[in-house]
């Protein structure tokens, strides 16, 4: 439970020229911009596959890329967008946040920390390289379900299609890695005095994520490696015609992406607790509950993955018991967010940039809620299932409420990483843009699915027009938005003002040390004494720092 | 000053009742005509969970909208709020209320996923006859004279073939048709297989879709209830021309039906065109277009009734 090493874990300096970032460094700050700024290529990557889709979709017919380039696009975005973005992004904020958090030097195991980086670049250029293939990229789509996975048209063993599942599988070791390394460092290096409910939320939801990370990736790596073997080496664990089970796969392949969907949220339902009660001025509402829901939603999430498969090979009963597991999952989902309300209720509010990303975050997160429950009903997701109604509740969770979150993080936790201040003003464009650009892109989807259009066409029947094109208007928008934001970021870490310690006047282990903080933390380990938050309570957090 | 504050939550709550209230009515102009029995279902549901939504929905933002325009910090006001901790009641009551919600909506769904009676995967055979016959509510099946109307055995049995990238669908005396043609408010069972890879039996003004398993022939009910012609799409993603895999659906009166099947019978079976495979052969004139090859589309069906409609 404790950790008092006195002699220095680094023998490096504090990263003095962007140069450090392109080394084997073992120094988590260092590993945490590391993550964030691989994944922020990988988003603006995912985000232009997005926009030459939102341009094919913007008419009904099907004029500007072949049918097989559109496949291969939405296969990459969505491969990209999770496994180069929303996972990289938040393992470095968790990377350079967790040890800061909860007084410690470094992760536990640092050089596994960084060999698990490492991987990250390797899986992005196995993808991206994939379209220089004779055959092309994978056009299976982000769930590569046998046999279509398993057709391969170009006849090569070095297809689109294997390179794709060696990639995946790739990502698989290095989470599993991070994941080893995040719950050693949880469990056994918080400061003294940090018991459970001293612990700050962030840290539990990192560690409930993580959790998920050790049941889960195994299932979707085998399955990867099985599908692969099938590819190449004449196996028949999925295809039908050799007499394989393709369900089987589904099976594989949900058990653990519906519980990732919880390994991408709950690191954000920590972001929105730790920002709110920050520019609230007030104390988390029902910290210790909050703290809780996020581990019984990990432990929910392993009995729910049926339900992406309501209309597929799937007997009666395994709908009806899916479908009430995965009802239960609103039970802890809203006592986080009715704590969230509580806690701005009644509090000063101040509404900086982090602010406003992180209420649009959770007014965004209610309504993919909503949308979640309807599609959690059996009868109703026979409808919607696979369509735009779909694609338009992921996306308020993946962009509206993840990629909300992960900004409303970047910009807080800034002038702690780089010492810097960034410019309101540009933050708050970048703010007004994303949401008007979430908005207009994702909302229309919902109509859209509920008339019947179906998700992964290239083509459309004429009266989905109209839907369309907002959507893809949106979709420029919120590229465009992205502008300030690179411009913000950028230009403040290059020349933006010094910043103090603690900004934001926050509390927390990471406020108490210089910005951006020196290599080893903490001179002095803190002993801590109180809970977290303890906002209009003006009790120390430590007995001995601050 | 608390009695004036629980009035005006009382009206407060009222507003927001009546909102959903009238959203939830709006939800039924969402969807596609009610062409299926099962449709008049679902969407009863969905507006039901749309109100449910809807009163949620706004109640929460509302409150942060409220704090937003009303509980900003002054300029230079640097104290903080008040040091509220949490308070066991309402987080009791907002446990205990979702708790109650959900359970109230998988009741809902369940009944309404029995009335349908769709079938679906591994109920074949010996399962039929309980599935049609006795929607598990029996007090719901009463109050619901759709489920009444379904015969015990149904009427109709159309198989459905789906392969990369066409539908085929056979009637008895082995008539073939490249358009699902259905007589009215008579209760379907389609046996559905696919040649090659999975594929997505939907007909969005039905409400209903089926994955379409290799080497799993899988049954299918369900009643039309409106005559027209409707669309059949590929829901399961099937590869290159799959936004290409579709099918008119034409929902017939019963005599008419009978009259079509006659004169489809007579006719001799002729290729019906197929749009994956006229633009697989033909060259691609996109911006953006390569050489990455792609599953060649199979043969254009031989069917005995194809329509006009299928030449796009």
């Amino acid at each position: 439970m404790t950790n008092i090493v006195i002699e220095p874990i680094h023998h490096e300096h504090p990263p003095t020229t962007w140069r450090t970032y392109f080394t084997f460094s073992t120094d988590h700050k260092v590993i945490g911009i590391q993550y964030l700024v691989t994944a922020f290529v990988f988003l603006m990557l995912g985000g232009i596959f997005a926009m030459i889709m939102r341009g094919e979709l913007i008419t009904p017919e099907s004029d500007l890329v072949d049918r097989n380039v559109y496949n291969a696009l939405f296969t990459m975005h969505g491969t990209i967008m999770l496994f180069g973005w929303t996972f990289p992004a938040l393992a470095g904020l968790a990377n350079y946040l967790v040890p800061l958090m909860i007084g410690a030097r470094d992760m536990a195991f640092p050089r596994l920390n960084a060999a698990a980086f490492w991987m990250v670049p390797v899986v992005g250029i196995l993808l991206m390289g994939s379209f220089l293939l004779p055959g092309g990229p994978a056009q299976a789509g982000w769930w590569s379900y046998p046999p279509v996975s398993l057709q391969n048209p170009s006849h090569e063993l070095i297809s689109g299609q294997s390179v794709w599942l060696v990639a995946v599988a790739i990502s698989g070791v290095s989470s599993i890695m991070g994941a080893v390394n995040f719950v050693t460092t949880i469990i056994r290096m918080r400061a003294p005095g940090m018991t459970p409910f001293k612990t700050p939320v962030f840290v539990w939801a990192v560690f409930s994520a993580q959790i998920i990370q050790l049941f889960g990736l195994p299932a979707l790596t085998a399955g990867a490696v099985m599908l692969l073997l099938d590819l190449t080496a004449g196996t028949a664990f999925f295809d039908p015609a050799k007499g394989g089970n393709p369900i089987f796969y589904q099976h594989f392949f949900w058990f653990y992406s519906h519980p990732a969907v919880y390994v991408i949220a709950l690191p954000v339902f920590g972001i929105f607790s730790e920002l709110l009660p920050v520019y609230a001025r007030k104390p988390l509402f029902g910290y210790r509950i909050v703290a809780v829901s996020s581990l019984m939603i990990s432990a929910l999430s392993a009995l729910v993955w049926v339900h992406h498969m309501f209309a597929s090979g799937t007997p009666g009963w395994m709908r009806m018991f899916f479908m009430a597991t995965t009802m239960c999952v609103a039970v802890p989902t809203g006592i986080k967010v009715f704590a969230w309300v509580a806690t701005v209720w009644g509090g000063k509010l101040r509404l900086d940039t982090p602010m406003l990303f992180a209420l649009s975050g959770v007014v965004m997160f209610v309504f993919a809620g909503i949308t979640g429950i309807m599609l959690g009903a059996v009868p109703i997701d026979i409808h919607v299932n696979n369509t735009y109604f779909v694609v338009g509740h992921f996306h308020y969770i993946l962009y509206g409420t993840v990629t909300m979150g992960i900004y409303a993080a970047i910009y807080h936790w800034f002038p702690k990483m780089t010492g810097r201040m960034y410019s309101e003003g540009l933050g708050k464009l970048h703010f007004v843009l994303a949401f008007i650009g979430t908005n207009l892109n994702f909302l229309p989807m919902h109509p859209l699915g509920l008339q019947g259009m179906l998700r992964r066409v290239s083509s459309y029947a004429p009266e989905y027009a109209f839907w369309n094109v907002i959507a893809s208007l949106g979709g420029f928008l919120l590229g465009m938005s992205t502008l300030p934001f690179i411009l913000n970021i950028v230009g403040s870490w290059v020349q933006g003002n010094k910043a103090p310690a603690n900004p934001w006047r926050a509390i927390g282990l990471e406020w108490l040390v210089s910005s951006p903080p020196p290599v080893e933390n903490f001179d002095e380990i803190p002993i801590v004494i109180s809970e977290p938050y303890g906002y209009g309570k003006s009790e120390p957090l430590t007995s001995n720092l601050g | 000053m608390k009695l004036w504050n629980i009035l005006l939550l009382i009206a407060v709550a009222l507003g927001l009742t009546a909102v959903s209230l009238w959203m939830g009515q709006q939800a039924y102009s969402w969807f596609p005509p009610q062409a299926s029995a099962e449709s008049k279902l679902i969407d009863g549901l969905f507006s039901f969970l749309t109100v449910l939504g809807t009163f949620i929905f706004l109640g929460v933002t509302g409150t942060l909208l409220y704090s937003v325009l009303f509980q900003q910090a002054a300029k230079y006001d640097m104290s903080d709020g008040p040091p509220i901790e949490g308070n066991i009641t309402l987080e009791v009551v907002w446990t205990v209320i979702p708790i109650l919600l959900v359970v109230w909506i998988a009741t809902y769904s369940y009944n309404v996923y029995q009335q349908m009676a769709i079938t679906g995967p591994m109920e074949m055979s010996h399962m039929h006859s309980m599935a049609s016959a006795a929607p598990l509510d029996a007090e719901d099946a009463m109050t619901n004279p759709i489920v009444l109307e379904t015969s015990p055995e149904p009427a109709e049995k159309i198989e459905v073939f789906a392969k990369q990238w066409s539908w085929v669908f056979r009637y008895p005396e082995n008539i073939t048709s490249s358009e699902l043609h259905l007589p009215n408010n008579r209760r379907i069972r389609l046996l559905m297989q696919s040649a090659d890879v999975i594929h997505g039996f939907y007909i969005p003004a039905f409400r209903l879709k089926q994955d379409i398993i290799p080497q799993q022939p899988i049954n299918f009910e369900f009643t039309p209830i409106r005559l027209g012609t409707y669309r059949l799409t590929d829901s399961q993603y099937s590869g290159t021309y799959f936004a290409t895999m579709s099918a008119n659906v034409v929902v017939q009166d019963p005599e008419d039906y009978q009259k079509w099947l006659v004169d489809a019978a007579s006719r001799k079976p002729t290729v019906a065109s197929n749009q994956a495979a006229a633009e697989y052969f033909r060259e691609s004139k996109k911006p953006i277009k390569t050489s990455w090859p792609t599953v060649v589309p199979v043969e254009a069906p031989l069917v005995n009734y194809h329509s006009e409609q299928d030449k796009r």
